[in-house]
């Protein structure tokens, strides 16, 4: 009669279930469990992940912050000041259609930005996320 | 006002017609639910963003928005900007993060991390309340809008109308589902810009190309002279009339990427890459069309005129239709009308989907069966949902015709704003953030939402208001975002801190990783 081999001891097989991972075995690197699900807590350990996050938060709460202010202060400023407002600039076109025309010009302007952020920055990042994963295999 | 009713008639039918058809193409392998909620998420960004801006563009804004540039100036102008600005919200931090979370609904996103039967109620119920506001409103309008093109006056040839409409926009939601309608918005939103920018360059090219000449003609065209180019018409009269007026450029530009049937429309995508594409075009859409109704609006005042504006029946509506004829004549004026009974056929039909989705999906499929529904009985029970809610619309829709319900369509963005803003942005960044938090804040920002409205001047007290002969309106603005929106984040706040309940750190990783990265939500 043979011993029953014991399972490995390791409480992540999902490393390769080789019990000691340290070689650089790509298969190893998967943040998944044992059925290949994804590991959610570790991904959103990972280095790779908070990269991700960092890179949003620095575009995406100041731009957030400053086209809030920049609206909201142009209405403030066309409720609250309106003879500022008033002064024309180019022929009969004064200062507060002007803003407003740049309101147009901001949104689009920051939209582009944002999109182009996205694609050379976020995109790149996320993929590397998901490579971590055997996401994109099935 | 000179056009000719058997034409703007006809041009309708051919329009209801054709896009019958096309909806019919369309929707014939419509089985799964998928395939009702979210066309198979089988739209490019593009197609998506131009049906945004289809869904999100109402005849509000269309007849409403030209005529109030035409009457108040400066002041519509201003109004009309909160609606592009609003976009970058949905831009930045909704659209990905809501394709990437959830599958039909906005319940999906809320109930992910949370005890999924309160929540799933909490938001089906914002939902609901939204769109049937939302689409009273809309039906509403018909009447007002028909009264106008068709020259029908008596009460029950409007009611007739409203019917109809409520009809042809059920028909296209049963027939067509999710593809059908989105191919109504495109169809419907293309027309409407084509429309609105051969008029401005019309526009432009009679007055040599230049704004400030079509703005100085249109001064002399109006009893306020020059200062119709100033802020305060509208908006500035009183110190109470000011704070409304901020109290509505909060709502609107937070209240736009929440509100349900724009939700919605992300979920028609792939993925949250073609979520972002489609917000961009919608930007584009909706720059391009606001643009144009700044030119639309002086140049009804410059060329019609600000009496004949106000004499004509439907007042500031029918700057846009007036100056149609002005420029085009009758074959003009009955393409402008029919872009807007498209316009107002396109919203209430995605309305009516996205309500009826929130019914089978949260309340039905998940809150009754537990999420062990037959998907085929879950779009029999929405299929059945539309036609009850198609049914609610219309008899709200006939009993509000006449009324000024003007306020519901701004109602529908503080409410937005207030009950679906705060959970989303919680539940997307805030750990601690668990179910209680998320039921305080729906229902807070809903019930104070509602509650503020009633006692407002827009219910009672006023010249305007419902009910004019009465008066307990104790609250000082009619659009009570500027209370609501902060008190629906404080309710959050205060709910999450003030229970026991401690939130599922594992099911907080799947949803943050996830809504960044579409890991686990089967998206490529």
């Amino acid at each position: 009669m043979t011993k029953a081999i014991l399972p490995p001891p390791d409480s992540r097989p999902a490393r390769g279930g080789r019990g000691f991972a340290t070689f650089d075995d790509p298969g190893s690197s998967l943040l998944v469990d044992e059925y290949g699900a994804p590991d959610f807590v570790a991904l959103q350990d990972s280095a790779d992940f908070r990269e991700l996050r960092r890179r949003i938060t620095v575009f995406v709460v100041p731009a957030t912050c400053g086209f809030l202010l920049w609206y909201l202060g142009y209405v403030a400023l066309s409720a609250y000041a309106p003879d500022l407002m008033g002064t024309p600039v180019i022929g009969v076109i004064n200062l507060g259609l002007l803003f407003g025309i740049l309101q147009f010009v901001s949104t689009i302007t920051l939209t582009l930005t944002y999109a182009r952020y996205a694609r050379r920055r976020l995109d790149p990042q996320v993929d590397a996320v998901r490579s971590l994963t055997a996401e994109d295999e099935a | 006002m000179g056009g000719n009713t058997a034409i703007n008639l006809g041009v309708f039918s051919v329009f209801v017609l054709i896009t019958l058809y096309v909806v019919y193409r369309a929707g014939t392998r419509n089985a799964t639910a998928s395939d009702y909620y979210a066309a198979g998420s089988s739209f490019t960004g593009p197609q998506n963003g131009i049906a945004l801006s289809g869904d999100f563009l109402s005849a509000a804004s269309f007849l409403g928005i030209s005529g109030s540039i035409a009457v108040n100036g400066y002041d519509g102008f201003l109004y009309s900007i909160g609606w592009v600005v609003s976009w970058l919200l949905g831009l930045m931090i909704i659209s990905e993060r809501l394709r990437n979370t959830g599958r039909f609904t906005l319940g999906d996103v809320l109930a992910f991390r949370m005890r999924q039967r309160p929540v799933r109620a909490a938001a089906a119920n914002v939902t609901l309340v939204i769109s049937l506001f939302y689409m009273i409103a809309q039906m509403a309008g018909a009447g007002a809008l028909m009264a106008l093109l068709l020259d029908v006056h008596s009460k029950v040839g409007q009611a007739i109308i409203i019917a109809v409409v409520g009809i042809v926009m059920v028909l296209y939601v049963l027939v067509g589902g999710m593809k059908g309608t989105t191919w109504v918005q495109i169809i419907k939103a293309v027309l409407l810009i084509m429309c609105v920018t051969l008029m401005t360059v019309f526009l432009l090219g009679k007055f040599g190309f230049s704004l400030s000449a079509i703005l100085e003609t249109a001064s002399r065209n109006t009893p306020l002279g020059p200062e119709v180019l100033e802020p305060g018409v509208r908006y500035g009269s009183t110190p109470t009339n000011k704070l409304d007026f901020i109290s509505l450029a909060l709502a609107l530009v937070l209240g736009t990427a929440s509100l349900p049937h724009v939700l919605m429309r992300f979920y028609t995508v792939p993925n949250a890459r073609e979520a972002r594409r489609s917000v961009v075009w919608a930007t584009w859409m909706m720059a391009t069309f606001y643009l144009c109704t700044l030119v639309i609006g002086f140049g009804a005042l410059a060329l019609v005129g600000s009496k004949d504006i106000a004499s004509a029946p439907g007042g500031e509506n029918s700057a846009a239709p007036l100056l149609a004829y002005e420029i085009g004549g009758a074959v003009l004026l009955g393409v402008v009308s029919a872009v807007a009974f498209a316009t107002i056929l396109a919203v209430v039909a995605g309305l009516t989907l996205t309500a009826s989705a929130s019914f089978a999906h949260d309340v039905y499929a998940n809150m009754i069966k537990q999420g062990q529904a037959d998907p085929r009985s879950e779009v029999r029970v929405a299929r059945l949902t539309a036609v009850v809610v198609g049914l609610l619309a219309i008899v709200g829709g006939i009993a509000a015709n006449g009324q000024n319900v003007a306020f519901l369509v701004a109602l529908a963005f503080a409410l937005a704003a207030s009950a679906n803003l705060s959970t989303i942005i919680y539940s997307m960044f805030w750990k601690r953030f668990n179910t209680i938090g998320t039921l305080w804040a729906v229902y807070g920002g809903l019930g104070s939402c509602i509650f503020l409205l009633a006692f407002s001047p827009a219910v009672s007290g006023g010249k305007s208001s419902i009910f004019p002969d009465l008066d307990f309106a104790w609250f000082p603005l009619s659009n009570p975002g500027l209370v609501s929106i902060p008190f629906s984040f404080l309710c959050g706040y205060l709910g999450t801190v003030l229970s026991k309940e401690t939130s599922d750190p594992v099911k907080q990783a799947e949803m943050e990783v996830r809504s960044l990265t579409g890991i686990g939500s089967g998206l490529k």
